[in-house]
This record gives C-alpha cells, structure tokens and sequence, in this order.
C-alpha cells in the first residue's frame, strides 16, 4: 500500500457482521498520520462501529485493521495505543478530575512514577485550560468542562490516534463552536491523528482535513470538505452535505466533460461532470445538483443573463439572518430552492410570498453526477 | 436501622402570592399528616419499647419471675455468665455476613453484567426460596446436614465421621443459606446501574479487565455492598431461629439467650440488659464500619452515580 505519505490508520477490506445484519460492508481507506479525519453520516451508517473497531471495542468479522502499519487483529483495547473521547465522556465518577487524568499513566511503559503521574495531570489540565481544577468531582464540572476533562484524560496519554466519538453532541451551539476551535487547537499542538464521529455536517466540515461520508455501512466518498462540497461523487453526497436542487434524468449526451441530461419532466439540461466519482454513460440514469446560492432569483420581467432561465412564484419565504431562502415554484422543476446572501445594495427579503419572479443558473454551475 | 423518613423540604419561593402561599401551606400540612402514621409507629412501637427495656434493665427479678421495681446494676455485671452467646454471635455473625458477601458478589455480579437473555428469571430464582416459610427450609436443612445428607454424600468420597449437624458449621450453612438474597440483591442494584461505557472507558486508558474491575466496578458498587453488609449483619446479629434449629442448643446465639431468659426463666431484668447490650454493640459496630467505610472511600448511602 502507499507509504507516503504514511497512514496511521488503515482498514482492508473490513466487514462488521451482528447476526445476519451487517454494520459495515468492505471498508477501505486510510488516514493520514497526524491529519484531522471525520467519518460523517446519520445514524445507523455504521460510523460508530467503525470507530469501535479502531478503538479495539469490536473485532471486524473480515478484513484488516492497521494502526501506525501494524495488524491489530486480536489486540484487546487496552493494549493498542489509541484513546478514546466518549460521546458522554464517561468520566468516573467517583475519582476526581485529576484522578481521572492520571487513569491510564500507570499503564503506560515504562511507568512514571507518582509524581510525575500528577505532573502530567496538570500539565493535561493546562493544556485544557482547566488549571486548578484537580481536585474536584467530575459531576462539580459543567458539560463543556467534563468535554475537557475527557479530552486531557485521552491525550496525557500521547496516544497514535485521538478518537472522537461525537464529542460535541451534548453541548450546546455556543460550546461547541468553542470547543471546535479548542479542538483544532489542540490538534495542531500535538500533532497526532484526530478522528471525529459525526451527524453534523458543519461540525465535519469546519474541523476536517478529509472526511469520509458513510450510508449504510459503506464508504460512499472519501475528500477533502472542499471536494465534499464542490464536487460531490453522488446524488447521496451532494444531498448530505449542505443542500442542493437535483434534477434527476437519463444521459442523452456526453461530450468530453460536458453531460446533457434529459430531466424526467422531459426538459434537457446541461452541465459538467463532477471531477469526483463514477463517469457517466449514454442512456444511464444521472442526475444534475446544483447548490441554491449558484441560483439568481429576479422579479419576473427583470433581465436576467443566465443560461437557465425559469418563471416561477415565491411559496417561501425563510430568513436565516445572513440569507434568505426562497422556495420557488417553477412549473418545470417543481420547487426550486435558491438562496440570497444579504447584501447592503440589495434587500435579500425582496420578494414576497407569492411573487411571480424567475430564477436562473448557468449551465456551469450545475454538477452532473450518478445516482 | 434509622427508620426516620425524610419530609420532602419545600423550596421557599421568592415572590408568592397569596395563592401560591395558601397552597403552600397547605402542603406543608399534607406533608406532616403524611408524616403522621410513620412517627406513630416510630415513637410507639420502638422508641417505647426500648425506654421500657432500659428501665427493666436496671431492675429486679421478682419472687414469680417477670420484673420487679428498684435500682441495680447487677444484671449488667452478670454479663460474663452468657459469654457464650456473646462469642457465638460475635464471631458467627460477621463472618456469615463475610461469606455472604463473598458468595454474593460473583453472583450479583453475573447477573447484572453477564445475563442479558434471561435475566428476570435467574433474578426470580434468587427468591424463590422466599415462596416457602423460612421455618420450614430451615427444618429441611436439619435433614440435609444430618447423618443421612452431606456427611453421608462426603463419605462415599472417602470423607468419613464428618459431623455438620448441631456444629457451629451448621449455623454458618445455615446463616449464608438463609441471607444470602438479602445481599444479591443490594449489590445486584449498584452492579446493574453501573455505566458499562465507564469499563469501555478503562480498558481504552490501558487497564486490563482485573484492573478496571479494581478501580472501577468494585469502588462503584460499593454502595451496594455497603447496604447489603448491613442489612445481613444487623439481622444476624439478632439471629435466633438457624441456631436454635441447626445448633441444636449447643451453638447459641444472643437472641437464643434473650428468648430463654424472658420465657424459660423468666428473668425480665437480666434479659433487658442482655438486649440493651446488644442494641448498644450495634450500634457501635455499625458506628466504627461506616467511619471506616467513609474514610476509604465508598459511600454510606446508595446514592445515585
């Protein structure tokens, strides 16, 4: 497999079975050494169970595991050297903070003594900024302060690998952004591999270097958030991540990169091929995404120099602080969802519900991609 | 032991308004009628009993037996003339609790952590045993530690002339028979609320199972243990019934003595002082272990993790 540059983390194959049903079907990637990787999908996409399996909380039914280039089949979960941030901390309750801290350093080889034990813990805590908290219960924490507690409890310990299983779930919105950049903060001062669980998108996307999208036990893309973004490998994906307008239809034409698409309401639309993700053929089903804030939204007699053009009326309108969202009826595509960013010159909330307006996309902005 | 209940204290409001304080105050009194039957029962039925034990205590035996009015500490100083029971309980009932707690434990432990099929019944069979009287299992045992049961099942092994019955042997069998279930399941509680994520939790700090058991399962289900050591060792200590029908009036007990000394002899002002030592050694003992048990770290009340 490729050495380089090396992977800390690196799954062949991989099938998780519980009975008949399967958690996980053939996994395969790899992460990059000390590189922010999240695993991002709903629940039941066997995301979880993925991280158990590097943790060495469950064992794959087939298929390799490599941690720092090591098989790790049969290594009990104590004896890999990986740590773990649990989505509830699991901070134990009857030892105090810096008890918790100094768990695993007696298990560590060689062994520091006492005091160096409790050095490290505070050392742990500074890194978390929690000096001076010690001494205290876990449950006399707040929530974002357990978050850090859990975290210096995992990192003391100078692990390969950091996993991240949902760690930022239980707080609130505010807490969270802050412990985003905490964690990015941390991440680059230790430099060693993160890997993050997650249903939030922006959560993924903000943090990561690279994110694996996963459905149903499957990897279905594997990128950079960038690549995620811009040039999604699917239908799932461009769905997933952030939102889009697909247009789902048959190929009737591909020339070079350019794809004309023949909608299923029997109107042909024009656009690239993702760089991401399987080429298409003649006649195979696709479809067409194109992100609501590509799309311009005019008053119906307005010019607009766009090469899709579409009338339609307002049937929504959401402000969302920095944008609006418009929901517009075309009679071609049905609703078509476009975004406005506010802009000083230009009022975003323009049109009223029920406004007779059009809207319109070049053909560039639109991503032609399988289903 | 302390059967006082705590009233649920009602938070003082900031700003109430004539309403909300009548309600209030009406609360306030369904809390005490509630209170009501509990410290009834309390001052009449314990309390009572107990000043009417410690006056008789310090009194005298009359010419019929029963108690007679006056001022003598000579039923105290008469103690050394039951040390027997006094040793017998002393010894027996701690390290029944003992073997109690070290039978317990593995079981309670299984059950909370191991079974996840078929859990309420194994759960249901710890207490079938309690479907028959406790006098009538007891009897049973007689048999089973007689000359026709285990002695007999040990001697087609080679095991010959092993005497069970009217032994203290017997009474210990008997002890951890009987109150074993008073000790599964306090400890079967505080295993099954454990938060298994705390053992995931461990082995990923490097622990290996033996260690995560030490440091986590074992320190968090103290609460249990403690409840259930004091509950087995408190009834033990006033044990009666496994002696007299497995020690065979050989291996007596405390309560033993106190049933003789009110019944058989009728000697009212000895046996109060008997029961009033007994209450007072109590009192002591659990006094010590739960100092003991707060300096090392567990908690006395089973209090939610």
């Amino acid at each position: 497999m490729n050495d380089n540059p090396p992977s800390d983390i690196e799954f062949c194959n991989v099938v998780k079975r519980y009975g008949e049903v399967s958690a996980v079907n053939g996994l395969n990637f790899a992460v990059r050494r000390g590189s922010f990787h999240s695993f991002l999908g709903g629940s039941g996409c066997g995301k979880t169970t993925t991280l158990r399996m590097i943790a060495g909380f469950e064992q794959p039914s087939s298929g390799e595991v490599l941690l720092a280039g090591k098989n790790v089949a049969g290594v009990p979960a104590f004896e890999r050297p990986v740590n773990m941030v649990f989505q509830h901390y699991a901070l134990f309750p009857h030892l105090t903070v810096a008890q918790n801290i100094a768990y695993g350093l007696r298990y560590r080889n060689p062994r520091p003594d006492k005091k160096t034990q409790l050095r490290m813990a505070d050392e742990a805590l500074e890194m978390v900024r929690l000096s001076g908290f010690g001494q205290r219960k876990p449950s006399e924490l707040s929530g974002g302060q357990q978050q850090r507690v859990a975290l210096a409890r995992a990192l003391v310990n100078k692990p390969t690998v950091l996993l991240l299983d949902e760690p930022l779930a239980a707080l609130d919105r505010k807490l969270r952004k802050e412990m985003q950049s905490e964690l990015l903060r941390l991440q680059r001062e230790v430099g060693i591999t993160f890997v993050l669980v997650t249903h939030d998108q922006e959560e993924a996307l903000s943090m990561s270097d690279s994110i694996s999208v996963m459905h149903n036990g499957s990897i279905i893309q594997t990128a950079t958030p960038e690549q995620l973004y811009e040039a999604p490998a699917s239908r799932y994906v461009a769905d997933f991540i952030g939102e889009s307008n697909l247009f789902n239809g048959t190929v009737r034409q591909l020339q070079g990169n350019s794809v004309v698409l023949r909608t299923e309401q029997g109107l042909e639309l024009e656009s690239p091929l993702t760089p991401t993700g399987k080429t298409l053929s003649a006649d195979a089903p696709g479809c067409i995404a194109v992100r609501p804030e590509l799309i311009s939204i005019a008053g119906a007699n307005a010019d607009m120099l766009r090469e899709v053009k579409l009338p339609g009326r307002v049937e929504d309108r959401i402000y969302l602080g920095n944008c609006t969202e418009y929901r517009v009826r075309t009679q071609a595509f049905g609703v078509i969802c476009v975004r406005v960013p506010r802009q000083q010159d230009h009022p975003a909330n323009a049109f009223e519900h029920g406004a007779a307006v059009s809207v319109g996309w070049d053909h560039a902005n639109g991503l032609a991609m399988a289903l | 032991m302390n059967a006082a209940a705590h009233p649920q204290s009602v938070q003082p409001g900031t700003a109430l308004s004539v309403g909300a304080r009548q309600r209030r105050s009406l609360g306030r009194r369904m809390t005490l009628l509630m209170l009501l039957p509990s410290t009834l029962w309390f001052l009449l039925l314990l309390l009572m009993p107990l000043l009417i034990i410690l006056v008789y205590s310090f009194g005298e035996r009359s010419a019929v037996g029963g108690y007679a009015a006056g001022f003598t500490l000579d039923n105290y100083l008469n103690l050394g003339s039951r040390a027997a029971a006094f040793s017998n309980t002393l010894i027996l009932a701690p390290l029944g609790t003992l073997v109690c707690l070290v039978a317990a434990y593995p079981l309670a432990y299984f059950l909370a952590l191991k079974v996840s099929k078929n859990r309420s019944l194994l759960l249901t069979l710890v207490i079938v045993p309690f479907w028959t009287s406790f006098l009538i299992r007891t009897y049973a045992w007689i048999f089973l530690l007689s000359g026709k049961g285990i002695p007999a099942l040990l001697a087609s092994f080679g095991l010959e002339d092993v005497r069970l019955i009217n032994t203290p042997w017997a009474v210990l069998i008997g002890i951890v028979y009987g109150y074993l279930p008073l000790m599964v399941f306090p400890i079967y509680v505080s295993l099954e609320k454990l938060d298994k994520r705390l053992l995931e939790a461990s082995a990923d700090l490097g622990a290996s199972a033996f260690e995560s058991f030490r440091r986590i399962t074992l320190p968090l289900s103290a609460p249990g243990v403690i409840t259930g050591v004091m509950l087995v060792f408190i009834l033990l200590m006033g044990e009666f019934l496994i002696p007299a029908i497995l020690g065979g009036g050989k291996v007596f007990f405390l309560g033993n003595a106190l049933v003789d000394l009110f019944l058989q002899s009728r000697n009212w002002p000895f046996g109060s002082a008997l029961a009033m030592t007994l209450v007072a050694m109590m009192l002591v003992i659990i006094g010590v272990y739960l100092k003991l048990v707060a300096r090392y770290g567990g908690r006395p009340v089973d209090s939610g993790v």
